[in-house]
């Protein structure tokens, strides 16, 4: 579950003033808005690497405002992916569990699982470097689900691809979201997006969430 | 008729940027032309019996162990200082911090002798009784001024202000997004850093060693003042150049040269190497 409780945020002229929404536990909720309005600012404030003014935010009913984004277990998909260059696929998919001291054996499972859900098994051995935009987005995706996250944070996973790819990716995230059952909060400014996943849909606008539609 | 009149305009236009080229070329070219010209009549000024001769002297041969032992941990430790400081510089946004920028540069602006000069200040300042070189002596039994120490000190001093530079411009090349999706993973900053930020910064860390370790060969002013040019303790080929100009040695001075030349061009040659592939 994620709540936010009347969420303040200031940067220079941008402001968020008193943004409150809930997601329950394994909803995929899909939050809309004109770019630049701040859904990306809600995604980074959830994951801890923006300070909020007021408010709090609740993960599985914890108040983790204050909390550091490394105790927070959340599953942050950026909208630039931000793969790491010196790492294969296979490190990405190994490195939230390797922070958690995870033995050798747990990694490999859960690489082979990642991998078989993500379509990700011939590319274990290639650096990121070498990847499409679709292949990209899918070890971004494996990367953030690897260590079982309380909830996932997709930040416009689908606008910098192709018609194709997208259409692929697509089908992936239907995927991910049978196989996983993680709460989701998927922000974009497409509304075919929205339509297609959204258990529930969110409308950010003049800097609150002002509407919100349950299917 | 028209169209050889067009094809007379196509052939003027063939020239139209061969003024461009000749300025440009000619003005770059003075300058490679003047260093060639340097070395050319360094090598004919010399012969390789004085090249041999100068390397026999066991003086030449102490300040040739000692300045690259002291330019290689003037570099290591201006390389442990410069990353630390330059992925703060580069990450962090604190009170003070144009400050700091600033004061880092000042080694680089400031004239040599001027540093040298400052250091032999600072070691020798009195605050009531203490005294930094006296303490470091009597207390912990390491001298510095007019030691070995002291020239490591005097190229650190400047050096560290170049590596500094080259790591803040290596960071700020590095996406920060990658260390801050790292944290949301389960990275400290630490961690981040050392996991994500560190492995993408190998090259730069590279270049600024190497170039700390030219800019430390190069280094004479503050050696002279601060560490002295005391044949067979402090002196390096800097000072060994000096030394010999200064007794009339103009042949050994001028094959010392010479092989400063041919440490600087191999360094050098590095550099723009590992500097070539940062930018790839």
């Amino acid at each position: 579950m994620i709540e936010l409780k009347k969420v303040s945020m200031r940067s220079g002229a941008f402001s968020l003033n008193e943004v409150s929404f809930r997601v329950e536990s394994g909803q995929y909720a899909v939050l809309m808005g004109k770019t630049g309005l701040g859904k990306s600012t809600i995604l980074e404030a959830i994951c801890g690497l923006r300070k909020v003014q007021a408010g709090s935010i609740l993960v599985r009913g914890v108040d983790v405002t204050r909390w550091s984004p490394s105790d927070r277990q959340i599953g942050y998909v950026p909208q630039d992916l931000a793969l790491f260059p010196t790492l294969s696929v296979r490190e990405h998919l190994q490195f939230a569990l390797r922070l958690r001291g995870a033995s050798k054996a747990v990694m490999q499972q859960r690489t082979g699982e990642l991998s078989q859900v993500l379509g990700l098994g011939a590319l274990l051995d290639r650096n990121v470097q070498r990847l499409s935009g679709g292949e990209a987005q899918r070890v971004a995706l494996g990367r953030a689900l690897a260590a079982r996250p309380a909830v996932l944070l997709l930040d416009e996973p689908l606008s910098a691809l192709d018609q194709a790819t997208r259409i692929e990716m697509h089908e992936w995230l239907c995927k991910v979201k049978v196989a996983t059952g993680v709460t989701t909060l998927h922000v974009t400014h497409n509304s075919e997006e929205a339509d297609a996943l959204a258990d529930l849909r969110l409308v950010l606008q003049n800097g609150r969430v002002s509407d919100s539609t349950q299917k | 008729m028209e169209s050889q009149v067009q094809v007379a305009e196509l052939r003027q236009r063939r020239y139209v940027d061969l003024p461009f080229f000749v300025v440009m070329g000619g003005l770059s070219a003075s300058f490679v032309l003047l260093i060639v010209l340097l070395l050319a009549a360094d090598i004919m000024f010399t012969s390789v019996q004085d090249f041999r001769d100068a390397l026999m002297k066991p003086q030449i041969q102490a300040a040739f162990r000692l300045t690259l032992l002291s330019c290689t941990v003037a570099a290591i430790m201006s390389l442990w200082v410069a990353t630390p400081l330059g992925y703060i510089l580069s990450r962090y946004r604190f009170p003070g911090r144009w400050l700091v920028d600033t004061l880092v540069d000042i080694p680089i602006v400031l004239p040599p002798l001027v540093l040298g000069l400052s250091l032999l200040i600072l070691f020798h300042l009195k605050f009531g009784d203490w005294e930094l070189e006296s303490w470091l002596r009597d207390t912990l039994g390491t001298p510095v001024t007019y030691q070995w120490r002291a020239v490591v000190l005097a190229q650190f001093s400047v050096a560290c202000a170049f590596a500094v530079r080259t790591m803040r411009v290596t960071f700020d090349q590095i996406d920060p997004r990658c260390e801050d999706v790292a944290r949301t993973l389960g990275c400290s900053r630490a961690q981040a850093f050392l996991q994500i930020a560190l492995p993408q910064a190998w090259r730069g860390m590279l270049t600024a060693a190497t170039l700390a370790w030219a800019r430390s060969l190069g280094e004479f002013g503050p050696i002279m003042v601060f560490a002295g040019a005391t044949q067979m303790r402090t002196e390096v080929l800097s000072t060994s150049v000096f030394l010999e100009l200064s007794v009339g040695q103009l042949d050994s001075a001028v094959a010392v040269s010479l092989m400063m030349v041919i440490m600087a061009i191999f360094v050098l040659l590095l550099l723009r190497a590992f500097g070539a592939r940062l930018h790839s």
